[in-house]
């Protein structure tokens, strides 16, 4: 079997979130399992059709364990690869693999984290890492990471090819406009290009308004075969194509931090899929920092590298522009609870669908999803499409 | 061909790692180049990333570099202020994250060309840097 052949046999059935911002006083597995009993219900299954499973954390290691446990299932194939942010993509295509062999028939896809309420946060969790995860040639240099890491990326991009910080700023503006048009997005106040300037400096050039947010959320959906999607209660969403390229870990042993291993990973999805960037009607982008955004336009095809800065600009990304991105606020303004894979994901679903309501791309029928994990370190892109894209 | 695990243990010999951070307190700045491909490795391995070669030795570089990518991490003066975190481009064809030293935070810039020197701190030694110009 040929990867193309895995090509829209499988598809996205049902998608779910639960706890986004806060989720005070629930803990992680009680609004991971929130979004799966959603997604489960939303693709029309019961708790008991499902013998596939996909999760992963940053906390615990072993995490697949415990969230088995707790739903009780007893699931003929298991998945837990962890790779950062990016996982809840890269868990797509042993998915499929799994499906299309008959190991297991409907696989639940779900990630859930406390990281902005929790006792133990995201403070008390950077620090265990130092010890658990030790990074000994970048640690005496106190970055702090993850954002040092994206300030370099920028740096490095702007001294190459010109971008600069309002281009950046755009971004962030952009995926504000889009929160403001989805009800579920925890931040959407009004945000202008001087309010992302004029926000408290981190890391130069990144201001906290170039930075994801901080919080709560848990999402997940279930894919089975494409032939029992069509018997399902949802339009199925094709899964045309899905491919994981890592290239490193540390920021400092990128060989150039301004190509991503995306530039793989797009190719290699865009060639299962046999669609090319033109095709992309949504893009869904890992947004944990604004230079994100512009490094995965220009790695995915969307622009010639280095255009990414002009290719943001004057919201050309917000709602009305060239290209629909990050429809549901982003890591930026919507959700980011440590690791956003999935919830890139669920938008795309429910775009596809055609269930957005005010924020609703018109006609689209293939999403591209790129998910990032650690410090633009793993890069996982997917293919979705409608019956139409098949 | 490595030693045995019981044999490194006898002569007290180290890993890379080790290796690498015992020189540095002894003030030494050394890093690794294959013998397979005759490329510098940064950071210390048992195995060159380029080629897979197995044999590396140790060598001390000229310490000259160039600022490929910089940031000024922002923190408030009662806790210590700005500070600079940069990664350079070794003259022999490494990267490492560093710091430039001498001159304020917002001053380093990319393309300056930078010469290492082994800080001995309290905690651990570090590998910084200063600007070229400034160390003649």
């Amino acid at each position: 079997m040929k990867l193309h052949d895995l090509r829209g046999r499988t598809a996205i059935a049902g998608v779910g979130q639960a706890g986004l911002g806060k989720a005070e006083g629930y803990t992680e597995q009680e609004i991971l399992t929130q979004a799966a009993m959603a997604a489960i219900e939303d693709a029309g299954l019961t708790l008991r059709d499902i013998d596939g499973i996909a999760t992963c954390s940053s906390l615990s290691t072993m995490w697949a364990m415990p969230v088995i446990e707790y739903l009780g299932i007893r699931p003929t194939f298991v998945e837990s690869t962890m790779i950062g942010g990016s996982s809840y993509v890269a868990h797509l295509l042993p998915a499929m693999h799994a499906l299309a062999s008959g190991q297991c028939s409907a696989v639940l896809v779900c990630y859930g984290s406390t990281q902005r309420t929790a006792a133990f946060n995201r403070a008390e969790l950077t620090k265990a890492r130092r010890h658990l995860d030790p990074q000994p040639y970048e640690t005496p240099y106190d970055p702090p990471l993850p954002v040092a890491a994206y300030a370099l990326a920028a740096s490095r991009h702007m001294h190459q090819y010109g971008t600069t910080r309002e281009q950046l700023a755009e971004v962030a503006v952009a995926a504000r406009r889009w929160a403001q048009l989805n009800p579920e997005a925890t931040m959407r106040d009004p945000l202008t290009v001087e309010d992302v300037l004029a926000a408290r400096m981190l890391c130069e050039p990144l201001t906290v308004r170039d930075c994801c947010m901080v919080s709560d959320g848990a999402g997940a959906f279930v894919l089975v075969r494409a032939e029992r999607a069509r018997d399902l209660r949802r339009p199925p969403v094709y899964v045309l194509g899905n491919a994981t390229a890592v290239w490193n870990r540390q920021v400092s042993s990128m060989h150039d931090l301004t190509v991503t291993a995306a530039a793989e990973s797009g190719r290699r999805a865009y060639d299962m899929a046999g669609v090319a960037a033109a095709d992309v009607d949504l893009a869904m982008l890992y947004d944990a920092f604004t230079i994100n955004t512009i490094l995965f336009l220009e790695d995915l095809g969307f622009c010639a590298k280095g255009e990414g800065g002009a290719f943001v600009d004057g919201g050309a990304i917000a709602q009305g522009g060239r290209l629909a991105v990050n429809t549901n606020g982003g890591g930026l303004s919507c959700v980011h609870p440590g690791m956003y894979g999935v919830f890139l994901v669920v938008e795309a679903v429910r775009q596809l669908r055609g269930e957005c309501g005010v924020r609703q791309v018109d006609g689209a029928e293939v999403a591209l999803v790129h998910g990032n994990g650690g410090t633009l370190s793993s890069q996982s892109t997917a293919i979705l499409g409608t019956q139409a894209a098949l | 061909m490595p030693p045995s695990n019981e044999r490194q243990a006898e002569s007290g010999a180290a890993g890379p790692e080790k290796t690498y951070f015992t020189a540095l307190a002894e003030g030494r700045f050394s890093i690794q180049r294959c013998l397979q491909c005759e490329r510098a490795v940064f950071y210390p391995r048992s195995v060159c990333p380029h080629c897979g070669g197995v044999r590396l030795a140790w060598f001390e570089p000229s310490g000259r570099g160039t600022v490929y990518a910089t940031t000024v991490v922002h923190r408030k003066a009662e806790q210590g202020g700005n500070y600079n975190v940069c990664l350079v481009d070794l003259d022999e064809g490494v990267r490492v994250m560093s710091r430039v030293d001498g001159l304020p935070p917002s001053d380093v810039r990319i393309g300056m060309r930078v010469r290492a020197s082994v800080e001995a701190a309290v905690d651990a030694p570090r590998l910084v840097f200063s600007r070229e110009e400034a160390a003649r």
